[in-house]
């Protein structure tokens, strides 16, 4: 995980060193695109040629569903209490 | 959305490979993904080092800002947390690391199961893109009942970019510099907080 780390903030600083260079820029978004097509084939892969994952896809899909349903009411719960305390104008009401 | 789509679509065709063996088994043994990891995360850093508009927010920071991307990570790990605790497939640490994509599905799904195993990795993939699109759905609805920062706090990651558009149709562009800023904020944050995680 390290280099992983280290790999990304490399390239924060060399992003930032080229970001008037637009087609350069436009090259790596591109190839960026291409990079996670290929990460995700990759997964597919994996997952395709490994039975147990297959054989419980049903389950994974549910889990899926529900554990983001959790994390977006979490989030939308601390974001209205965020809001009603420092981002709400005074007297501004809710717009419904 | 045309995005994941097309993502999906990446790793749909994966699976077919891979159950009907379409690929020579040294693909499949060999582990290829990690290389192309550093490359991504490499490209990930430059894309958000380049960003010109992360540039100029830098500028405004202050303290309020700030609190929007905290309490989009807090919220998501109290909702994770309390998912943990009422079933039993998920552990803690799994929900955690699951909820730190925070809708940002390629990056998360690839990291989580390069760590750990790729059941992870896969529901770390369905659930983030779940949250993006749950976001483009009922974003008019969480504006007006939970204030402006519920969109951009159901988009996460994504509200820098792929949400973007309909979170500032609903709730005004002035709270869009917030939006930018909270989805660079995450999506720097992502991989640190899995590897912090797992």
């Amino acid at each position: 995980m390290i280099p992983v780390l280290i790999l990304m903030t490399a390239g924060i600083i060399t992003g930032w060193i080229f970001h008037k260079k637009t087609i350069f820029l436009q090259s790596i978004s591109k190839l960026t695109n291409w990079a996670i097509y290929l990460l995700l084939f990759l997964l597919g892969l994996a997952v395709g040629a490994n039975e147990q994952i297959l054989n419980s896809f049903h389950k994974i899909g549910y889990l899926s569903i529900a554990i983001t349903l959790f994390a977006v009411a979490g989030s939308i719960f601390t974001a209205w209490i965020t809001y009603h305390l420092f981002f709400k104008k005074k007297g501004e009401r809710n717009e419904r | 959305m045309k995005g994941s789509i097309i993502i999906l679509f990446f790793f749909v065709l994966g699976l077919l490979s891979g159950i009907y063996q379409l690929l020579p088994e040294h693909l499949l043994k060999n582990d290829y993904s990690l290389y192309a990891l550093y490359l991504l995360m490499f490209l990930v850093g430059i894309g958000i080092g380049s960003n010109k508009k992360s540039l100029q927010i830098i500028k405004k920071i202050n303290f309020k800002i700030l609190l929007v991307p905290l309490s989009v990570i807090t919220g998501t790990y109290i909702g994770v947390s309390i998912f943990s605790l009422i079933q039993n497939h998920l552990s803690l640490i799994d929900s955690l690391a699951i909820g730190s994509g925070f809708g940002y599905y390629s990056l998360s799904s690839v990291l989580i199961s390069e760590v750990t195993n790729d059941t992870l990795g896969v529901i770390a993939l369905l659930s983030n893109i779940t949250r993006e699109i749950i976001t483009l759905l009922f974003t008019p609805l969480f504006a007006r009942y939970f204030g402006k920062l519920a969109p951009i706090s159901s988009g996460g990651a994504t509200a820098m970019d792929t949400t973007l558009p309909v979170i500032t149709k609903y709730i005004g562009s002035d709270y869009a510099i917030i939006s930018v800023f909270s989805g660079i904020v995450l999506t720097v944050l992502v991989p640190f907080l899995i590897a912090l995680i797992l």
